[in-house]
């Protein structure tokens, strides 16, 4: 019987990958573009799967599960392996009993984060295995090899994958779930208790293990060299190799499915039978290195450089020649994501803009707001930075700093790593003003639930954090928790916490607009003076024609905030008309 | 047409993601190799949104290239010219006659062009895809009035079209999107 075959995102099938690997567990945090891996692996009964509060939570409880003798996953985009990267080192020194695999999902261009470092530098620091899927269906069969090599290396295993992979559709063959039996749970103490004395002998099993690895990779079958015409050859992998075969489609390649460690004898072999050979890679130049410091000569980075993603156009260019393309479109009026209409973080940051505060941001769709007209943001780093940032200030600048500063940060973000910076800020004896952007909601991912949400994975009831009970016990005694609709008292606990000399925050409350079905009515404007005041607000449903402004009722969501802007009371609830 | 690449644009929020997803059933059902390339993330937020589709014997880069797409579906006209260099000589536009204001617009910072799709050498099929979805019963079915219209360009047949939308909308909003897409179907006769 013929298999069936489906169209799948690359993360579906990483998700059906390990499901048909008989995986037991999975602990994630979002992150785009791993985001929808943890998505679909919540909607197969035979797997536990969870929200982390943030990736080094999910890796530890994902490596709790394989210690334990269960197959386990945990997915992250590549910033967050830097959050996990803490058990991640030493989990490749005590291995795993059941298989463990770990989806890290790079983001090349930067279409949604902060940087674009490469992953690969981590399973090569790390010393742990990493496979890379140039398409779907070999992001099933490449997370099924994963957890075979976890457990036949003893090893977490590294599946890497980029946005142009893992935000694929492409077609996967279906298979069945494998019976993977638990494994009995066995103290163990020399493996799993990393003490300085039984580290040391953990760590020539490493060495050892990747030699092993290193050699079998030379007749793994996912390294796949294909002869066609021998004046060039190319080493690639992931969509690189995608890009390769339609730029060059007559070019012999070497395609590696195992990113690290590299088959140093199957590339050297290649590289004699070809005249020119040339690594293509996205980002670092870290196969080209490897090779290079084999002895063996290559082109690479001189042709492609370490910025962005590559191409197919890129590579018809530095490859074959061929003319760039000139870029289209350019005079036309840019279109930036915006805040949505009617969302709640505007009115903190419009009342943020009247007392004319510096704003250390994080992570977030509020980190929109840094965007022109509202540009309410003076930096904005990694998640969680914005309290540590704020309390740095303050001890370069003196306190004066923190009466016109604020640290503002999302609900997920500060349950991500903003608790201990808080601690820390109270400890520290600091007087900053932190806003917390309580919408209830893990947001610019894609809605996924938080412990301050109420509800788990599957959408069902789970215990809620209580944001300010916690605070409260952080050692903050000033506490507010105001309606970021209401702009005149938001803009008034907003002066009254920055003006004290103490730890204060701010709770602004009211759930993403997105998913907040309140009925409301659209906004009218009668009697526009053309003064502007409204504009302030950047709501992407009032719009400026000439000198007098409108609202655009398909987009009004009625929150009201622009009502109780405009100076000459022109602005009018749709039913008042 | 059995080989064909394809590129979606419109701003987010707008529902390209079902449109692609339709094609990307469809071609699969009728036994083509098909790549999806899709945005997540920031999609909801308003930005300016580009899904590819690539239908061919043997599909690799899951991207469109520049100057090789044979059809553009263009949600909004602005989004339309900017990615006109898209579309190939020989290629069709199929544009949504909808305008929405981008953030420069909306603050008076820049003008939304007066012809955005004088841009085009080519082939432009407009139609008022919002207006002839809503007549169907919702806006949201505007996508399927699009597919509709491309549908004529395409060798697949109305019965494999039909069974993908099925199995790709909702159950209960499936007779609208018939609809929609036979309205959209009927005015590239």
């Amino acid at each position: 019987m013929e298999q069936e075959k489906r169209l799948m995102l690359g993360n579906e099938a990483v998700a059906q990958g390990a499901w048909e690997a008989g995986l037991r567990v999975a602990a994630s945090y979002p992150g785009t573009p791993s985001t929808e891996v943890t998505e679909c692996l919540s909607k197969y009964p035979e797997i536990h799967c969870q929200w982390a509060s943030n990736e080094k939570v999910a890796a530890e409880v994902a490596f709790g599960a394989a210690m334990a003798g269960g197959r386990s996953i945990t997915c992250m985009k590549h910033v967050g392996v830097n959050v996990a990267a803490d058990p991640i080192f030493t989990a490749a020194y005590t291995g795993v009993s059941a298989g463990m695999v770990i989806v890290c999902a790079d983001d090349p261009a930067m279409h949604s984060s902060q940087n674009e470092q490469d992953s690969r530098y981590y399973a090569r620091a790390a010393h742990i295995p990493m496979l890379e899927p140039a398409d779907s269906q070999e992001c099933k069969d490449f997370t099924k090899l994963a957890f075979e090599l976890s457990e036949e290396l003893d090893t977490p295993v590294f599946v890497r994958l980029t946005t142009r992979i893992a935000h694929a559709r492409s077609a996967v063959s279906i298979g069945q779930r494998q019976d993977i039996a638990l494994k009995p749970y066995e103290k163990n103490a020399m493996k799993y208790v990393m003490m300085p004395a039984m580290a040391r002998k953990r760590h020539p099993v490493v060495e050892e293990r990747e030699k092993l690895l290193a050699q079998k990779a030379n007749c793994m079958a996912i390294n796949r060299v294909e002869m066609r015409d021998t004046r060039v050859g190319i080493v690639t992998s992931g969509a690189c190799y995608q890009y390769v075969r339609d730029a060059m489609p007559d070019a012999s390649t070497l395609k590696l499915g195992l990113v690290y460690p590299l088959p140093m004898e199957l590339i050297a072999n290649f590289a004699a039978r070809v005249d020119r050979l040339i690594v293509i890679e996205e980002l670092e130049g870290l196969i080209e290195r490897e090779i290079k410091a084999a002895g063996i000569g290559c082109e690479g980075k001189n042709l492609t450089g370490v910025q962005g993603e590559l191409s197919v156009e890129k590579l018809r260019t530095v490859l074959c020649g061929a003319q760039p393309c000139a870029a289209a479109g350019t005079d036309l009026p840019v279109r930036p994501p915006v805040l949505c209409p009617g969302c709640p973080h505007r009115g903190v940051f419009y009342a943020i803009n009247r007392l004319g505060l510096s704003v250390m941001g994080d992570i977030g769709c509020y980190t929109l707001a840094a965007l022109a007209p509202l540009s309410a943001m003076d930096a904005c780093l990694c998640m969680g930075a914005s309290i540590g940032m704020a309390g740095g200030a303050e001890r370069a600048q003196g306190k004066d700093f923190s009466r016109k500063t604020v640290a503002v940060l999302g609900d997920s973000t500060f349950i991500h790593s903003g608790i201990t910076s808080l601690i820390d800020a109270v400890y520290n004896q600091e007087t900053i003003t932190v806003v917390i952007l309580d919408n209830r909601i893990t947001g610019m991912t894609g809605h996924q639930q938080n412990p301050a949400s109420g509800k788990d994975i599957h959408n069902q009831p789970a215990p809620q954090l209580n944001i300010e009970k916690l605070v409260e016990s952080c050692g903050v005694n000033d506490i507010a928790i105001v309606d970021p609709f209401d702009l005149k008292a938001t803009e008034e606990a907003l002066r009254a916490a920055t003006a004290r000399e103490e730890v204060s925050v701010i709770i602004a409350r009211r759930p993403c607009a997105l998913l907040d079905k309140t009925p409301r009515k659209p906004y009218v404007i009668d009697g526009c003076k053309g003064c502007g005041a409204c504009m302030k607000l950047s709501c992407p449903a009032i719009e400026r024609h000439g000198k007098l402004v409108q609202i655009n009722a398909a987009l009004c969501n009625g929150c009201g905030m622009c009502r109780q802007v405009c100076p000459f009371k022109a602005i009018k609830c749709g039913e008042e008309c | 047409m059995k080989n064909f690449d394809l590129v979606i644009v419109g701003v987010g929020g707008q529902g390209t993601l079902l449109a692609s997803k339709i094609l990307g059933h469809l071609a699969l059902n009728e036994g083509c190799g098909v790549k999806v390339s899709e945005v997540h993330g920031m999609s909801q937020r308003g930005g300016s949104v580009i899904t590819h589709v690539r239908v061919g014997n043997e599909v690799h880069s899951p991207i469109v290239a520049d100057g090789e797409a044979d059809f553009l579906l263009s949600f909004e006209e602005l989004e339309a010219a900017r990615a006109a260099s898209f579309l190939k000589e020989s290629g069709v536009a199929i544009v949504n006659t909808q305008v929405i204001w981008p953030m420069p617009v909306i603050t008076g910072a820049a003008q939304y062009p007066e012809q955005p799709l004088a841009c085009f050498a080519q082939r432009v099929e407009c139609a008022d895809a919002l207006a002839i979805a809503a007549e169907c019963g919702s806006q949201k079915a505007l996508n399927l009035v699009l597919l509709g219209m491309l549908s004529r360009h395409l060798f697949f047949s109305e019965e494999a079209w039909k069974t993908s939308i099925a199995a790709c909308v909702p159950a209960k909003t499936l007779e609208i999107n018939l609809a929609a897409f036979a309205r959209g179907r009927a005015l590239c006769r």
